[in-house]
């Protein structure tokens, strides 16, 4: 449950909730960015993702390497992206 | 050096054992690794037959699903059959072992359980469903923490009446001191917890080289962080140094999140103690809802047995979590206790150690025995 997986920010949904879209794998959900308050989060950004709360921004090769980790998890991994799927932050 | 070759950088993984092992001559050396990610890590990729024999990892207590003990998890069942409750907490809850079974087995005697991605989602289902009481079962260290801290704060402003949290948030120093302080085990030094670093930072940990004199590394995930990290420890301990080093900087920044460490701050206070499965009592090691909260308080809110409940005699999780046994030496490891039928806590999360060695580990030690490898390649 400690997973972190690397998401793309594709839309700040709504910068006052610190809400933000993120793209995990091809999958888009709302996520809280409150956490990165201070880090002034712009589209295209990319972040480790927890529990639909992005935790770390990171770079784009850090988020390569974090998502070939976690890809090698193998069921641990497809259970995190469905339960991401199944969430319905808004 | 079979297994080098499922690195992403073969070459810098055999340059790093090589020089681990040069490094550690012909002493002895005993790394915990505090995180159950870590232990993952670890057994999925085979690291401690790449070692030498000399250099032995060791598990520590950071699995959050494997340290709830089964007292809190009776609670959280009780909480569950209340009539009025939806009952909502992360899929690895589901299938704790409580005296009187598991979430799953509540839920198809008729309990609203509902497994959720996220506490957000759990106050989701509060605002949609207001004859209803919504309670989140909270667990995580400090890397999860935040996010229920936002998810009060969030149920504060829009003064959700129906909402709750259950929790059992615990820290990372406590079990560090404990274990510190516990006579069973002579550490050589620490692999420091990644994801829970990014939120506290390093320098919580500084009492572990100042007070007890050992060394501690904050390590990434990937195999060649592991290999990295046990390289800094055996490096300052041949230099004569004893401090905290920071290899996942990366991520993790020295004074860490600190948005959410004033969010924590807010919403949470320390218990006085804390019972962790294995470890016993540790006093000021959890959090509870904050008094300005308490309005979204479960233990608050609704009256549990809150009974303290022993391990099954069989289990040995508490050892395994102290370091003291490998998975495989506890009694009913793979036999009576299986990921499909757990008996404690290790073998249900992915990231306890029992789980993580029974789905990988094994057949890297069955393969290293049969062989008869092990590291100086």
């Amino acid at each position: 449950m400690c997973l972190g997986i690397p998401g793309q920010v594709t839309e700040i949904v709504d910068a006052q909730e610190h809400l933000a879209k993120v793209d995990v794998n091809g999958v888009r959900r709302i996520i809280s960015v409150r956490l990165l308050a201070d880090e002034g989060l712009l589209v295209g950004d990319w972040v480790l993702v927890h529990v639909g709360f992005a935790m770390s921004k990171i770079d784009e090769i850090e988020a390569q390497l974090t998502l070939d980790q976690v890809q090698k998890m193998g069921a641990d991994y497809v259970n995190e992206i469905d339960a991401f799927n199944s969430s319905q932050i808004a | 050096m079979k297994f080098v070759d499922e690195f992403r950088d073969p070459a810098a993984a055999r340059a790093l054992v090589k020089s681990i092992t040069e490094l550690a001559g012909t002493d002895e050396f005993k790394f915990m690794e505090v995180c159950g990610g870590h232990t993952h890590t670890i057994y999925r990729h085979g690291i401690e037959h790449l070692l030498p024999q000399t250099v032995e990892l060791v598990h520590g207590p950071g699995c959050p699903v494997c340290v709830i003990p089964m007292g809190r998890v009776d609670d959280a069942m009780s909480l569950a059959e209340h009539p009025a409750v939806i009952f909502t907490t992360f899929g690895d809850m589901m299938r704790v072992p409580g005296s009187r079974g598991n979430l799953i087995e509540a839920k198809a005697r008729g309990a609203d359980v509902r497994f959720v991605y996220s506490p957000l989602d759990a106050l989701k289902i509060a605002v949609d469903n207001p004859s209803k009481e919504v309670v989140f079962f909270a667990v995580g260290f400090e890397t999860t923490a935040p996010s229920t801290a936002v998810t009060l704060v969030r149920a504060k402003q829009l003064g959700v009446k129906n909402f709750t949290v259950f929790c059992n948030h615990v820290t990372i120093v406590p079990p560090i001191k404990a274990i510190l302080d516990s006579p069973d085990l002579r550490l050589s030094g620490f692999l420091g917890p990644g994801h829970v670093s990014t939120v506290v930072g390093t320098r919580p940990y500084r009492f572990v080289s100042e007070v007890y004199s050992k060394p501690m590394v904050v390590a990434g995930f990937e195999p060649l962080d592991i290999l990295a990290s046990v390289h800094m420890l055996l490096q300052q301990i041949r230099d004569g140094r004893c401090e905290i080093e920071n290899q996942y900087t990366r991520v993790v920044k020295t004074e860490g999140n600190t948005q959410a460490l004033k969010l924590m701050a807010e919403t949470f206070e320390l218990r006085p103690h804390f019972e962790w499965r294995g470890l016993g009592f540790i006093s000021q090691s959890a959090l509870k809802v904050h008094s300005n909260y308490s309005e979204f308080d479960a233990e608050e809110r609704f009256s549990m047995p809150g009974i303290r409940v022993a391990d099954p005699k069989a289990c040995q999780c508490g050892e395994v979590l102290k370091g003291v046994i490998k998975p495989w030496e506890c009694k009913v490891f793979g036999t009576a206790c299986t990921p499909e039928t757990p008996i404690g806590t290790c073998m249900v999360s992915p990231e306890g150690a029992c789980a993580a060695y029974y789905n990988f580990g094994r057949l890297h030690r069955e393969t290293s025995l049969l062989v008869g490898q092990r590291a100086g390649v």
